[in-house]
């Protein structure tokens, strides 16, 4: 009767550190710790060197001093005398603003374009493609170059717009009129917008640090509210109709609970526009919107659209014909298979490249640079940081401002990556 | 008598033509252009737009200008040849300044070297896009030849360059037809080559690097009986990095002083125009997708350290615009490196930029190689292939092919941010040199001219690009579906 030997009580070799599986891996890994703790000693070793020969520290005590320069556009009330802090959040409102509006803007245009390149229209779908094409393989600094340019040096001077009384008595009309029913101008100084105005606004509140701006935070609470009522009057109707089989007529509810409340605030606090007017040599009163944030908008619009648009369309191909096949074979109408079945579908293919877009946009801003717009990296990365010197603190803060929004925009991603997840069992 | 009076035919018909709706090019028509009320509506909104772009736009061709000083000067030939208040294209502007969109402040007499560099870089590429197809091959060689015969010639090349040339791609043509795997020597070579073309100086400064590598690969060879691939490749590095650190300089000077044989040196100030980016894309392209593979398969090693350092650096890259990274290669490096190193600063930008592409390539990769299924990784390992082997053999072959249409989007949004460099100082093709031309007096306000022809070089090359991919993944097909 054969019996099996124990295994050899082995010793441990220090060979066995490269060559046994088990061991290998810890060795590697401890390898490459201790090199990636030298680098990083090398590295901060070499800048603590620097400063001390350049005669610097690092603190950031300079964002608490008098900032001294004007930002043209401000979302939040800033002067030359405020902080170089203050600077930067003005700058990360600029950027925010231009990001979200930018990609508002590319992802309407972009699923119109993406539905439209599938379109069985043959010359649609050609436009579509070269539009695609175009703005896919031209630097997207060309375009904003462009739309800069061309908006501040084709656009009329603010006397165009002028028109004296003898043109009145010839009957002449002026070089350059205003548009949508006289409320905008564009002049190459800017494009003149009217501005809301409230009769009796609701003031604002100091609360130490910063001052709110009420009549915003009323409509911002108006806002929220009507939606969480509209989002309760959708629940109970969908109770409604897996209890009983009937749907009840919901749409002039939503409607009115939408918009309702909203004009009546803004009626209560009497709203009303102020239009540009040209006075003198310029225009007066109403937004005077600076030509490179228009450009930015547009040309980071246009070009990101045409990424959007070849998102949607691969993400609408990539539901089988299947597919709809079977949604008809159901009985379903060609519009409630597109709602039911494809697009939620295609929706789980199109979101996640489609959020990565968003972030390549959102970085794309600091390209405002081309064009003097004053975002974050314009203030802190542009003029804080030739004011103060402090390269250093201000390129790790801008960084990390950056990576914090980008980590965000990933994270809700992620998050419903895993909400529409295909369930696997 | 019933024989007589056949009911059954005994000769087919002819076919009747169909109807005139259904064939032709009404056939193509109706079911294209006008098959309903939307769909019409779309062709006649699509017709509107192209009238107007074209009526708006086609005189303003029409009239080019290409034989003029200035702006106002080719504005008033338009007028005089095309009436008042004609608009017309001012070519003459490229006619004038396109040396400098192409070259920047490259020494005019030194154009031949980036010609030259070029030429040969399309040679060097032929090998490793077209592998294996011999026509292809010695089309592009063939193609490269008469255009550098003719360029070198326009640009004033010395002769001895021009026979050294001759020389090179009539060999290559040779060896193309007998043995086209040899030409990839051609294209190891070819780094240092461009880099002695382009920035000139002593011969020696190039050879005597390459050198190094002829150690790595002379001690490897010599060690690999004896200790093994691992330990013999650690020897031949740290033995190539003593021949650098040590031996190169000093060897340099040497054999330079004996035999000073060199172009005169260009400093990297003087690049600019599609020279900078053509430069600066394709070395980052280069070396970009190795070290974006070593990333990916990083990120998905079992090893945990090994893992959260490749998550953390190409999520850090991702996270920030390209722009401060680049501002970090101008404003930063300073005070990471140790005090008094100053090096180029195209080399530091192109470190940048490889690093930022690498990120998105690991990312793009990893795509790939998480869509392989385990069974691949499972008959590697049933195989007993080792970890490097495994990716080399079935891996990354297949994760990479399924890669490529993003690996090239990659490369094309990469060569498109080489225009970024203009906000470190560099003179790039859009910013730095259309800046120069419209600040010069006599072109101010000259707009649409320089954007469409940049625009327009860019396009090929990224559309290029493109279609090469397109072309890649047909040629790489293997599923017979």
């Amino acid at each position: 009767m054969a019996v099996a030997s124990d295994v050899p009580k082995e010793s441990f070799r220090l060979s066995m550190l490269i060559y046994d599986t088990r061991y290998r891996s810890i060795t590697i890994q401890l390898f490459v710790l201790v090199l990636f703790a030298l680098f990083l000693a090398w590295l901060l070793n070499n800048t603590a060197v620097n400063l001390a020969t350049r005669g610097k520290e690092f603190n950031f005590g300079f964002l608490w001093q008098r900032a001294g320069y004007d930002i043209g556009q401000q979302l939040i009330p800033y002067t030359n005398d405020s902080t170089h802090f203050r600077a930067l959040l003005v700058g990360l409102m600029n950027t925010l603003v231009v990001a979200i509006l930018g990609c508002v803007l590319a992802t309407i245009l972009g699923v119109i374009v993406g539905v439209l390149r599938l379109s069985k229209n043959w010359l649609v779908s050609r436009l579509m493609t070269v539009y695609v094409e175009m703005f896919r393989n031209i630097p997207l600094l060309l375009w904003i170059l462009l739309s800069y340019v061309i908006l501040s040096e084709t656009t009329p001077q603010p006397r165009d717009f002028r028109v004296t009384d003898e043109m009145a008595a010839a009957g002449e009309a002026p070089a350059a009129t205003m548009m949508l029913w006289d409320t905008v101008a564009v002049t190459n100084r800017g494009t003149n917008i009217p501005s809301p105005l409230f009769d009796r606004g609701l003031g604002s509140l100091d609360i130490g640090f910063m001052t709110l701006n009420l009549t915003t935070l009323a409509y911002l609470a108006v806002i929220f509210g009507s939606i969480w009522v509209n989002h309760r009057i959708l629940t109970a109707a969908r109770t409604q109709q897996e209890t009983t089989g009937d749907r009840p007529v919901t749409w002039w509810k939503s409607v009115l609970v939408l918009l309702g409340p909203v004009i009546a605030l803004s009626v209560a606090l009497g709203l009303h526009m102020e239009v540009p007017a040209l006075t003198g040599f310029n225009f007066q009163g109403g937004i005077l919107v600076a030509h490179s944030f228009t450009a930015l908008v547009i040309a980071l619009a246009l070009y990101t659209a045409a990424f959007i648009a070849e998102i949607v369309r691969s993400g609408i191909l990539a539901i089988s014909r299947g597919q709809s096949e079977a949604a008809f074979a159901l009985g379903l109408r060609p519009g409630r298979t597109m709602n039911l079945i494809i697009l939620p579908q295609a929706l789980r293919v199109i979101i996640p490249p489609l959020i990565s877009q968003y972030l390549n946009l959102t970085k794309n801003t600091s390209l405002g640079i081309a064009v003097s717009y004053l975002d974050l990296r314009g203030t802190l990365g542009g003029i804080t940081l030739n004011q103060t010197g402090r390269e250093l603190e201000c390129m790790l803060l801008m960084m990390l401002i950056y990576l914090t929004i980008s980590l965000i925009i990933s994270a809700l991603m992620n998050l419903y990556n895993t909400s529409v997840q295909i369930k696997a069992r | 008598m019933a024989s007589e009076l056949s009911f059954v035919r005994d000769k087919m018909l002819p076919p009747s033509a169909p109807p005139v709706r259904e064939a032709g090019a009404v056939k193509w028509l109706r079911e294209n252009l006008f098959s309903g009320p939307f769909n019409t509506t779309l062709t006649i909104l699509g017709i509107v737009v192209i009238y107007m772009i074209i009526s708006a736009s086609l005189p303003w061709w029409l009239n080019s200008v290409w034989n003029a000083g200035s702006l106002a000067e080719c504005r008033d030939i338009v007028i005089a040849s095309a009436g008042e208040g004609a608009t017309g294209a001012c070519w003459a502007m490229i006619r004038e300044r396109w040396h400098q969109f192409i070259f920047g402040f490259y020494p005019p007499d030194q154009y031949w070297r980036p010609v030259l560099a070029f030429g040969l870089l399309v040679a060097a590429l032929a090998p490793v896009l077209f592998a294996g197809q011999k026509k292809n091959m010695s089309i592009i060689l063939g193609v490269v030849a008469v255009f550098l015969v003719v360029t070198l010639g326009l640009a004033g090349a010395p002769v001895g360059a021009w026979i050294a040339t001759l020389g090179l791609l009539g060999g290559m043509l040779a060896l193309a037809q007998v043995q086209p795997g040899k030409l990839l020597w051609f294209t190891a070579l070819f780094p240092a080559l461009c880099f002695w073309l382009l920035w000139g100086g002593s011969v020696w400064v190039p050879i005597v690097a390459l050198m190094g590598f002829a150690v790595m690969g002379v001690a490897y060879t010599a060690l690999v009986a004896r200790l093994g691939p691992t330990g013999s490749a650690l020897i031949a590095v740290f033995l190539a990095l003593l021949w650098w650190l040590f031996i190169d300089v000093p060897l340099t000077q040497v054999i330079d002083g004996m035999m000073p044989w060199g172009l005169v040196s260009v400093d990297s100030d003087q690049f600019g125009g599609f020279l900078l980016a053509i430069t600066i894309g394709v070395t980052a392209i280069t070396f970009s997708l190795p070290i974006g593979i070593l990333l990916a398969l990083g990120r998905q090693s079992d090893m945990l350290i090994v893992k959260t350092l490749c998550v953390g650096f190409i999520e850090f890259i991702r996270g920030v615009p390209l722009i401060t990274l680049l501002f970090t290669a101008s404003l930063l490096l300073q005070y990471f490196l140790p005090p008094n190193t100053n090096f180029d600063i195209i080399l530091r930008v192109i470190i940048l930029v490889t690093l930022f592409a690498a990120a998105y390539l690991a990312e793009v990769i990893r795509g790939g190689l998480a869509a392989l299924p385990s069974g691949q990784y499972e008959a590697a390992d049933a195989l007993g292939l080792d970890y490097w082997r495994a990716q080399r053999l079935i891996i990354l072959p297949q994760a990479l092919k399924i890669s490529i249409p993003s690996i090239v989007s990659t490369f094309i949004g990469l060569f498109k941010d080489t225009t970024l460099v203009a906000f470190v100082g560099l003179m790039d093709p859009l910013k730095g040199v259309t800046q120069i031309v419209r600040a010069d007096i006599n072109w101010k306000g000259i707009y649409w001219e320089p954007y469409i022809f940049v625009g327009a070089i860019f396009f090929v090359i990224c559309f290029g690009m493109s279609r090469y991919s397109m072309h890649l993944e047909r040629k790489l097909k293997t599923d017979h579906r």
